[in-house]
């Protein structure tokens, strides 16, 4: 590829990260805080909710990057913030020579056409007052492409995410919940994207329709060569669909590795303990497994732990560290790099365990 | 906890549906008009009203006398000539009162729907910038609402002429600010819906939302308030007619047959009572009426009745 | 005869609704062993918190209730509300997905745990029941409970509020614990906590346990014996190894097809095509015929009864049952997700679509 210039289409790719190909969405040191209000009339801001502080990382071509977390790790707002739906506080979010971050509204709409986001509620991310065609329609006559091949266009739509076409004029709420989130999926589709992004797609359905619509997920991937942004809660979904996956904890990334790798030897002790935490499926399986259990809640992110983020709940931390090691945990954020265990981790006594 | 997601997401607190079983699916349009149809002091209030309003526009054309011809009768008791008796110079009060009718609900209705397009979208604008947009626009509608409507309406009508329409355009210059409170509040909730966040996400311009996606999901509190208006409209028409500011003969609306008639309440009672009930008819149906629909956009509002 | 403390025999509950009468739970039975944990799993709809809230006598006076629900040998379907709120408690206790349905917000935990043991001990002091509440919430895992006993309820995270709850179902030493999707809305690392702390309150109580979940995974770790339910039913029971090793409902096996796995890669998963029927006006035949791979004829005339397959403990409702010895959901299943030709078409169009790109470069 040629130097780097200013006009350079992309950034270096972060080392490690195990991403193959280009990369298409680079993210850097992304942060978003979202300022605490006071109570009054006057209302001031007396702090801030750190949402997502200095994440970075590559979504290549044709890949599915799994971002997980539990609630309030901030992995919506990254991807809210990578869309630009949410202004970030710092970082760059670049898209083929776009800097996302800066651009308006009226200069990132164009944009708009190629990165698209399908919703997790499938409820409440579809106006209940217009027609599936309509919902389908939106983003064709959105960008000014409602011709007359628009309707035949929306009915081969509705077909390629499984859905009667007969069925365009119903309106949302005649469909299941897994219908629905079809319906969400042809939308972002209309106008063929090269980015989606994922935010929790299956984890309001039940198990047997959340199957349909995963594969349905794969086969466009694999047909179309779209760039997957899968954000969830569900290990073993991620485990299913992304190649990749980032662990997100209190708004930071703590571990990026191939899905195979991370499910089999996790090495942050905050990954350990998620992993060990999903109950599988398999009666003997599951009672002979070794559980790393942790303590108590998540730490509010107005006034997130010093240091290392996951102290306060690490078993490493209370258990296995002499007090000298603890000193780093408290006083030095652990950067996220590759510890000698062939991805890169934020702990600084990372250490894979096999736990599978 | 904090919530630390991004505004108008769920995070993981999963919305499961939790219907545990699904009854028959219906539209919005048919559950309400379904709870409609069970109030039945709306639906009463809906048949009367209805039947007024055909009697108002269709019987002066079957009617054999107009409420501008005199007649040789002065002064005549309710009769089967005159059902409604006539006045001092003659007119026939049937004629007159169907004419009255027709003049107040063309107000009332001009009324109704001029401050409901203006009150909807500015309410809608406001709502959805919030901030300063919001705080300036806002303070502009609560000054139209501290504005004694009264005193203004007959300053300015005073100056028209009189002609039915102009009488409308100022009272609904001065009723939309309520109109945009309510829509405001509507759509201050309704922007923070996952389907605008889709709506922004597709590329939509601000007024796509709005016209688009926020309007018509406002449709509810906007069909309700625009039919309390009419009864309003017609109370302040009547009003300004009474005291002379509003509509002037040889027009006539129903505020203007009661004015004329107070000095006859005792010797031709017939001629003050009867465009009297019809003011108190209508303004209380439209009430029920008004009353029905809410109950029905919004069960969960349900006032106690029998 | 076994020592069962909890029976519930043909149960069926009925709402009459303004389109008809939706029959929410058709003929439920099962036995609880004292001491022993059973699973019902099911899908949303499928009947699995009608039929829980049944037996604690807490549906709403609307619906219609028959059967026959035992409880160490009393009957609990038409006892009085006083004698019900009696055994609450004492004799079966609940807990609910949302902990806040159970806790009083205006009251301190302390005082909501003690208010449980006065109730049901009368000749209990106020201050040892303090000193008990202490002790449980200890028990069920709460940090510095001396402290905590005097939070509210909205000054404990969403976790901590579920440990209360289950120190309140263990305060009087219940002999069946019913647990209604008691960590669904909890983070993973807060279930795996809380289940913990169930199996704490079960240890120390020696209470039968009734967990219903739709998470196939909590059940195979903490429970016996399973049921799984569909449509309001029953539709296939056994020991846990029967129904996750050896399923012989083609439901069953295509809820355990269509779950992703962490511990090992599949290909493909297998989801059930369709959704659960209305329980409106339910049409004659097996209820999960139109989403049956298996369907045949029969499935549409007649529903097929509880039945053993296998061996006598464990039952299957399919007519077929036999036909699924040894047999994956993946050879029975469709693994269907986009439509092959439509994704086709699409991609090709996608192909010759103009690049949309370079429009609008910044100037």
């Amino acid at each position: 590829m040629s130097a780097p210039t200013e006009a350079a289409a992309s950034l270096p790719p972060l080392p490690g990260h195990g991403g193959r190909g280009e990369p298409v969405l680079q993210v850097r040191d992304l942060v978003k805080h979202f300022p605490v209000m006071s109570r009054g009339v006057v209302r001031r801001r007396v702090g801030d909710v750190h949402a997502v502080c200095g994440v970075s990382f590559d979504l290549y071509e044709n890949e599915t990057l799994g971002l997980v977390g539990e609630s309030g790790s901030g992995k919506t707002t990254v991807s809210r913030t990578i869309l630009n739906l949410e202004t970030a506080t710092s970082g760059r979010v670049r898209y083929r020579g776009h800097e996302l971050t800066e651009l308006s509204r009226r200069r990132m709409r164009p944009l708009r056409r190629e990165l698209q986001i399908v919703f997790q509620d499938p409820y409440a991310s579809l106006d209940p007052r217009i027609s599936v065609h309509d919902i389908v329609a939106e983003p064709l006559r959105i960008h000014g492409r409602y011709g007359p091949e628009a309707a035949g266009e929306v009915r081969e739509l509705l077909r390629l995410v499984g859905l009667n076409p007969e069925h365009a004029n119903r309106f949302a709420h005649e469909f299941s919940g897994g219908q629905r989130q079809r319906i969400g999926i042809a939308r972002a589709l209309a106008l063929r994207p090269k980015v989606v992004v994922l935010d929790e797609p299956v984890s309001a359905l039940d198990v047997s329709i959340q199957a349909g619509v995963l594969n349905l997920l794969m086969d466009l991937q694999g047909e179309l060569g779209l760039s997957f942004l899968f954000v969830a809660h569900d290990l073993s979904v991620m485990r299913h669909v992304a190649r990749r996956v980032a662990v997100m904890y209190l708004g930071r990334l703590v571990e990026v590795a191939p899905a195979a790798t991370l499910f089999a030897r996790p090495a942050h002790p905050y990954t350990q303990a998620l992993v060990s935490a999903i109950p599988l499926p398999d009666p003997r399986k599951e009672r002979a497994r070794r559980r790393i259990v942790v303590q108590g809640d998540v730490p509010s992110p107005v006034r997130p732990p010093s240091g290392c983020r996951f102290r306060t709940r690490c078993p490493k931390f209370a258990h296995q560290l002499t007090d000298a090691e603890r000193t780093a945990c408290v006083e030095q954020v652990p950067e996220l790099a590759d510890r000698g265990g062939g991805h890169p981790v934020a702990c600084h006594y990372a250490e894979s365990v096999a736990l599978l | 906890m904090t919530d630390i997601e991004a505004p108008g997401s769920a995070g993981t607190g999963l919305p499961r549906a939790d219907h545990e079983f699904t009854v028959r699916h219906r539209t919005q349009t048919q559950l309400v008009l379904r709870r409609f149809v069970r109030h039945r002091a709306a639906m009463v209030s809906l048949v009367v009203f209805v039947l007024i309003v055909l009697w108002a526009f269709i019987g002066p054309h079957l009617w054999h006398y107009s409420y501008q011809k005199y007649t040789a009768d002065n002064s005549q008791a309710p009769s089967w000539k005159h059902p409604f008796g006539t006045n001092a110079s003659g007119y026939d009060a049937y004629a007159q009162v169907m004419r009255g009718t027709q003049t107040s609900l063309e107000v009332a209705i001009l009324i109704a729907l001029g401050s409901t397009v203006v009150g909807a979208v500015w309410g809608a604008v406001a709502g959805f910038y919030r901030g300063v947009v919001d705080a300036v626009m806002m303070r502009i509608a609560d000054l139209v609402l501290t504005l004694p409507l009264f005193a203004i309406a007959l300053v300015i009508s005073s100056r028209s002429g009189g002609a039915w329409y102009w009488i409308a355009v100022v009272i609904a210059g001065l009723t939309w600010a309520y109109v945009s409170r309510v829509v405001r509040s509507a759509v201050l909730s309704l922007r923070e819906k996952e389907f605008v966040e889709a709506a922004r996400a597709l590329g939509a311009s601000d007024a796509w939302i709005i016209f688009r996606h926020l309007l018509p999901n406002a449709l509810g509190p906007i069909i309700v308030n625009a039919t309390v208006l009419v009864a309003t409209g017609i109370l302040t028409e009547t009003a300004l007619s009474f005291v002379g500011f509003g509509v002037q003969p040889p027009d006539t609306s129903l505020g203007l047959l009661v004015s004329q008639a107070q000095t006859a309440v005792d010797t031709r009672p017939w001629l003050f009572y009867i465009p009297g009930f019809f003011i108190i008819a209508i303004a209380l149906t439209i009430n029920f009426i008004g009353d029905g629909l809410r109950d029905a956009f919004d069960p969960r509002q349900q006032r106690v009745r029998q | 005869m076994t020592d069962s403390v909890l029976e519930v025999h043909d149960l069926n509950v009925e709402f009459p609704t303004e389109d008809g009468t939706v029959r929410a739970v058709r003929g439920v039975g099962y036995r609880l062993e004292r001491g022993e944990s059973l699973g019902i799993v099911g899908e949303s709809g499928s009947g699995k918190s009608v039929t829980a809230l049944a037996v604690m006598g807490l549906l709403p006076g609307t619906a219609r209730v028959r059967g026959s629900v035992r409880f160490e040998g009393t009957e609990l379907l038409g006892l009085s509300d006083a004698r019900l709120s009696d055994l609450r408690g004492s004799g079966v206790a609940m807990i609910f997905q949302d902990p806040m349905t159970s806790l009083n917000p205006v009251y301190s935990v302390g005082y909501q745990i003690s208010e449980t043991l006065l109730r049901h001990n009368p000749g209990m002091r106020s201050r040892a029941a303090r000193a008990r509440a202490v002790e449980l919430l200890g028990t069920v895992g709460i940090p510095s409970p001396e402290r905590r006993v005097d939070n509210y309820p909205h000054e404990l995270s969403g976790g901590m509020r579920q440990r209360v709850v289950i120190a309140i179902a263990m305060a009087n030493d219940p002999d069946v614990i019913i647990a209604d999707e008691p960590t669904t809305a909890l983070d993973v690392t807060v279930q795996a906590q809380i289940l913990e702390a169930l199996e704490t309150a079960r240890a120390e109580t020696g209470a039968a346990l009734v967990l219903i979940t739709h998470d196939l995974g909590v059940v195979a770790g903490h429970t016996d014996r399973v049921a799984v339910m569909y449509a309001g039913r029953i539709v296939e029971t056994g020991s846990v190894e029967d129904i996750f090793y050896t399923p012989r409902m083609p439901y069953t096996l295509g809820l355990l097809g269509s779950l992703p796995r962490l511990d090992r890669e599949e290909e493909r998963l297998t989801p059930i095509t369709g959704s659960p029927p209305s329980l409106l006006n339910l049409p004659p035949g097996c209820p999960f015929a139109p989403r049956c791979p298996l369907r045949r004829e029969t499935c549409d005339r007649t529903e097929p009864p509880l039945r053993p397959a296998g061996h006598a403990a464990h039952l299957s409702a399919c007519h077929f049952a036999d036909e699924l010895v040894g047999t994956g959901a993946g050879e029975v299943f469709d693994t269907a997700g986009a439509d092959t030709e439509a994704l086709a078409r699409f991609a090709d169009t996608a192909a010759q679509a103009p690049s949309t790109h370079a429009e609008e470069d910044p100037a």
